[in-house]
């Protein structure tokens, strides 16, 4: 399965970044051959809707699955009919994505049932 | 002539000065509150608020009969405010700045407007003949600048030789949009650190867009000389000073404007529109 993992960084054992929308970047790797590349986030920078760009960004990737730390609900309402399932690593402690891909093909992560904060967007800007 | 009346920080007396400076202009005068999350110059100027217009932006309709999910719409979006994400096509309008380009570049014509009502704008006469309008953001509303735009185009009910928008506190989108297309900028301070810190942030506004300013020290004597000192060193004319005086607040918070409550300052607001004019007109 193609799994991507937001990361701060730019390889495997790069940490993982418990952000989704303003990940620094994704890798994306193949669960079961151990393949993987890593992707600069274009959302990073984004005014706003990050969520929303980056949901679109790991689908044209391919991705079947994503790890990450938290969900918004426009990622959550995006990564939903893109088949993409959304799973959570634990974000308190210091974690390489390695270390989150072993978890999560010991089957060690839960999935988001929803979003697991609000929206950003409301302030004035 | 269009002046707006900004600060920066909040509570510094826009509102004050904004509706003084109404009062002494003579009568071809519009008023605009443009603070449109906290409109409260109706509550000096009592207008009778007449006319009503429902505001807010054009948002896009997906017809999925005629989409193609070719995705150009989420690609044109500079807000991310469309997905499209294999044959559904997702609209964030929380995100939408109601800008067009999605309806524009849709080839197949699919993506249609509705209007998405953000508040309302509100206009008459105050007893004392000034033309009044006021835009209203409905609460939780994130954007004010397309109710803003809308006001500042709220037809005038007659023609006007000044026009007196009294700005939102801040320095960020609202305000800017707010200074965008005035002539001078009057900027309404209180000689304090935080006075100071966001009247440096405004100045800033009006450098990037061009148009001359000046100051008036509100609440003048309390604080410390900061304003004073950093007026003189950046060039900015310091054109009024208002002391701090408890008979001022208890007019104010008693619904009077201050040329209501202290008729001699009738004199130093026209005063105060004369240095302004010959600032223009320079």
């Amino acid at each position: 399965m193609k799994l991507a993992i937001s990361i701060s960084g730019n390889k495997l054992d790069s940490p993982f970044d418990p952000r989704f929308g303003r990940a620094a970047a994704f890798c994306l790797v193949d669960s079961e051959t151990g393949e993987w590349t890593a992707h600069e986030n274009p959302a990073l920078s984004a005014s706003g809707g990050a969520g929303v760009q980056a949901a679109q960004f790991i689908a044209k990737l391919g991705a079947q699955a994503v790890v990450s730390g938290a969900y918004g609900p426009n990622a959550f309402d995006t990564l939903t009919p893109a088949g993409i399932a959304m799973y959570l690593a634990p974000t308190g402690e210091t974690l390489s994505a390695a270390e989150v891909l072993a978890l999560f093909k010991a089957d060690k992560l839960s999935q988001a049932p929803a979003a697991t904060h609000a929206g950003h967007h409301g302030a004035a800007h | 002539m269009r002046i707006v009346v900004a600060s920066g920080k909040g509570g510094t007396g826009k509102t004050t000065v904004a509706t003084s400076l109404a009062l002494v202009a003579g009568e071809a005068v519009r008023f605009l509150d443009c603070d449109v999350e906290a409109p409260n110059a109706a509550l000096f100027l009592n207008p009778a608020l007449e006319t009503r217009q429902e505001v807010g932006i054009q948002l896009p309709v997906v017809d999925e009969a005629l989409c193609t999910h070719c995705g150009r719409c989420a690609k044109v979006c500079e807000f991310h405010a469309i997905a499209v994400i294999g044959k559904k096509m997702l609209i964030f309008p929380e995100l939408c700045h109601g800008c067009g380009s999605c309806t524009l570049i849709c080839p197949e014509k699919a993506i249609s407007e509705r209007l998405d009502v953000m508040g309302v704008l509100e206009g008459g006469k105050t007893p004392t003949g000034l033309d009044f309008a006021q835009g209203v953001m409905n609460v939780g509303e994130p954007m004010a600048v397309p109710i803003l735009r809308a006001l500042k185009k709220w037809p005038p009910a007659r023609p006007f030789t000044i026009e007196i928008r009294d700005a939102p506190p801040g320095a960020s989108c609202p305000v800017v949009e707010t200074m965008r297309g005035a002539d001078f900028i009057l900027l309404v301070t209180e000689p304090t650190p935080f006075g100071l810190h966001d009247l440096k942030q405004v100045i800033g506004i009006t450098r990037e867009l061009g148009l001359p300013a000046g100051v008036l020290v509100n609440r003048n004597g309390i604080g410390d000389n900061a304003v004073e000192s950093y007026c003189a060193e950046a060039g900015i004319p310091i054109l009024m000073r208002i002391p701090m005086e408890r008979r001022f607040a208890e007019a104010i918070a008693s619904g009077k404007t201050l040329v209501e409550a202290a008729p001699e300052y009738r004199l130093l607001f026209r005063e105060l529109l004369e240095k302004i004019s010959a600032r223009v007109a320079a």
